[in-house]
This record gives structure tokens, sequence and C-alpha cells, in this order.
């Protein structure tokens, strides 16, 4: 029999993930949180996460990063912003929910399957492309790479869109798509200083 | 003398067409000029947070100082996705002077962006327009028409300076000042699932269904929305939610679910102004609202 530990040694923790937390967020108010739950209660979804946001708070302020940062959580909440309006220390939950996308994304350890990440990754080249975005090429790339068999599924969805004239394939651009590519590449060049 | 832009977004030049037809023309009816940003781009939505935070506030502020190159005061944005987003991007435009973002902006021939007024039509409709003028320009009290106003996440929350960010009742009022009845219910800004349904399927389907049971157990015969996704979500994928929780519906509440029709606020204000149904666009809903069309 295999006995499995489900504790972690304190040496094992990242005991300074909470300021990389607080960095890319901005928020400091984290190390305010006194665990009272009302984030999880006014979350919409906090039923479906491995964590509920205010555990999540704890493992941030306790040093568990990759769980935090493998885990469903931070890509089920859906940014409606309840948290943040209720939290009695006001801690910009949401906001730090943002922040771990990113640093799940940079170190690409989110959940396997998970169409968030690729939607999200999409979009951007899109925008960076045209300027604008079309809500048909950007699912159908998503699709393409996270589960192109449920195209199938999807496509009573799309013909009844189809019939209703709500589907259009291709999509506007911007005119100055210079200027885009200016700006998107004037942030490049900042950060490689 | 306000200066009204417009910044459309990209989901009402797809998928949600009938929100801009009505909305140019409820604007036009109250008598409210407003322009369109020349070269809008979009917006970034809420995926640009999540991947890369400098690149989110460029492409947002962009539009922020566009609108104020072109000498607008206020810009009106539909979709309460690109609201939020927009006035994130403010923020930071307005707290950060000399950072990345700023310096790539300027780079790009870009300036300003602080100054510029985000509003969402409903607000504007509101508190520029007025109670009395909307009532002043009915022409077919919306009768018999029970409508559970939705306001979604990211009008009032997390700024929850327009109305409550819980309880508001501003869409309710315009809605009201059109003849229809506003029913109470206290979902109003429960989120409706966003990206969820596209995404984690499961997940977001129950979040739609959690609402629209309790606006029918309320006594809706309608829903007005005022966001393109949450429409999405609530016409489009009406559908499958009857597919998946019609049983659990009608072991719930011992009837059988019944369709709601879901419109664009500004198409119900247009029906109310006398607007004919087809320049409101109302043939693209999934949810055909044909008894309620009949009774006004």
């Amino acid at each position: 029999m295999k006995y499995i530990r489900t504790v972690k040694y304190e040496s094992e923790l990242n005991k300074s993930f909470y300021k990389k937390v607080i960095e890319s967020s901005g928020c400091e108010k984290i190390l305010e949180c006194i665990q009272c739950g009302t984030c999880s209660s006014t979350c919409p979804v906090s039923l479906y996460m491995d964590f509920t946001p205010r555990k999540l708070m704890a493992m941030i302020k306790g040093g568990f990063e990759d769980e935090a940062l493998k885990s469903k959580t931070i890509w089920i909440c859906s940014s409606c912003y309840s948290c943040t309006v209720m939290c009695p220390a006001q801690i910009k939950i949401t906001d730090i929910m943002y922040a771990l996308k990113r640093m799940a994304i940079e170190k690409g350890v989110y959940p396997k399957g998970m169409p968030i990440p690729v939607l999200a990754e999409e979009m951007s080249k899109v925008i960076a492309e045209k300027g604008r975005n079309s809500e048909m090429e950007v699912v159908t790339r998503m699709m393409l790479r996270t589960n192109p068999l449920g195209m199938l599924k999807m496509a009573p969805m799309g013909l009844s869109l189809f019939r209703k004239g709500r589907m259009h394939i291709g999509g506007e651009k911007i005119k100055n798509r210079k200027q885009m590519q200016k700006l998107l590449s004037g942030l490049k060049k900042k950060e490689a200083k | 003398m306000k200066n009204y832009g417009y910044y459309p977004g990209c989901s009402v030049r797809s998928s949600s067409k009938s929100y801009e037809k009505s909305l140019l023309l409820v604007m036009k009816g109250v008598g409210l000029k407003m322009k369109e940003i020349d070269d809008w781009n979009c917006c970034g939505a809420t995926a640009y947070f999540g991947t890369d935070k400098k690149m989110a506030g460029a492409v947002a502020g962009r539009n922020l100082c566009l609108a104020e190159q072109q000498k607008m005061s206020d810009v009106i944005i539909p979709c309460t996705g690109c609201y939020l987003t927009l006035r994130k991007s403010q923020d930071n435009i307005k707290e950060n002077k000399n950072d990345t973002i700023r310096s790539a902006l300027n780079g790009a021939g870009l300036k300003g962006g602080d100054k510029v007024s985000l509003r969402h039509p409903v607000d504007v409709l509101y508190n520029d327009v007025g109670i009395e003028k909307i009532k002043s320009l009915v022409k077919k009290p919306l009768k018999e028409w029970k409508i559970a106003s939705y306001y979604g996440c990211q009008l009032v929350r997390p700024y929850a300076d327009v109305d409550d960010p819980y309880h508001p009742v501003i869409l309710d009022e315009i809605m009201i000042a059109c003849g229809a009845q506003a029913v109470d219910y206290p979902y109003k800004t429960r989120c409706c699932g966003g990206a969820l349904t596209g995404t984690v399927e499961d997940v977001g389907l129950r979040l739609v269904y959690i609402l629209l049971a309790e606006m029918m157990k309320r006594g809706a015969n309608c829903v007005v929305t005022m966001c393109p996704l949450c429409h999405f979500n609530f016409d489009v994928y009406q559908k499958k939610v009857e597919e998946k929780f019609g049983e659990e519906f009608k072991k719930s509440f011992g009837k059988k679910f019944e369709p709601l029709p879901i419109l664009h606020f500004t198409q119900a204000m247009g029906i109310a102004f006398g607007y004919k149904e087809s320049e409101l666009g109302t043939g693209e809903l999934m949810v055909e609202p044909k008894a309620l069309l009949r009774a006004v």
C-alpha cells in the first residue's frame, strides 16, 4: 500500500508567492483578508470551483503557488465582481483572479482541455491582426484547438443563427492597422529594456 | 454642452445587429446626437486582462485617446463588457501618467484619454434624457408586458456609481415610462454565465437557467437586457436550457417551461415609440415575441 502525503511541508511552499500576486494585481489589501468567506458566499460559481475564493486567498498568502495556478477556480470565475464589491476588506478579488490567470498562462500550467486560455490567446491574435474581433472567427479557432468534435454539436445553433442573419463570416477591420502595430510593438520595446 | 461619441463594440456588428439598429433609432427619437468614434478598435474584452495586462490597457486605451482627439466629452457604450473594460483602462491611464502603456500610446501618436466620460445608454437615457422626455414619446404603451429588467454584472460592479450594485432600478423605471409593468426579482445583477456558456457549458447553462426560472416564477412574460452577451445567453441558449432543465423546471414549479422572449431594451423602447418591428430587428430574436407584439 502506498501512502500519499496530502499536506505540504513548509519547505515546499513558495512563501513569497503573495508578493508576485500583489505586484501583478496591484492589490495589497489581500494581506488584510480575515477569511470571513463573504466572497465565497456571494460567488455564483463557487460551487463549481475546486477551491472557493476564500480558500484561494489563504492559499496565496500561505505560498501554495502550484495549487493556486493549476486550479480550475481561476478559469471558472466569470468576472461578475460580486466578491470585489462585497469584500469587507476591499480586496479586489476579481483582479487577483486575473493576475493568477496571467501567471498560469505565462507558466503554461492551466488545466488540460480548459478552453478559456486558448480563447484569450486567439482573441489577442485577431485583435493584433485586424483591430476588431469577430466572434465567429475566435470561437471557431478556439474549438478547432480544444474540441474539434464539439464543432458538430455546435452546428444546429450555428445554423439557426445563420438563418436569423446573426452569423457573419469574416469581420470588420480598422483602417489604421499601422498605428495598432506601432502601439503593440511599443509595449514590447519597453519590456525588452 | 455635451458632445456625445459612440463606441459600438464588436458584438453589435456581428451577432447582435438588432441592438445597434434599435439603439440608433431610439437615440435619434429622443433627440440625442452621437457620433461614432472614427476607427475604433475592439476593447479586448475580458480576455486580454487574463493574458497581458499592458496589452489590455493599451488596446482599450487607443479608443479613449481617439474619442478625446475627436473632441468627444462623453462616449456611449452599449455593451457592458466593453463599458467596464474601457473604464478599467481609463483608471489605469489616470493613475499612471508615465508607465509603459502611456508611453506606447504616445509613441503611436495617441494623446489624452483620461477626460472623456464613459457611459452606458441606460445611464444616458435615464440621467441626461430623462423619464419625462421618454414618457412624452410613447405612442404605443407596452400594455400586458410584464418585464423583468436584467442589468447583469458589469454596469453596476465593481463601479457602483450608476446604480445600486445588487438592486438597481433605472432600467425598470425606463420600462415603466414605456407603459410596461416592472417585475421585481432578486437576481437583477446575478451573473448570466458570461462566456462560460461557450467555454464551460454545464456551468454556464445552469446560471442562465437559474435566472430564467426566477423571472418566470415572478410572472415575467418578457425580459429586457442591456448587454449583447447577456442577450445572447438568454435568447440563443434558451433552447438548450429548456432541453436540459425543462423537466427540472416542471418538477420545481408544476408548470411547463414556456420560452421567455428576450429583447434588447432599446427594442422594447422602440416598440413603445411606435417604430416598425422590421426597423428594430425583432426578426433576429430566437424566441419570437409574437404575443407581446400583438398586445401593443
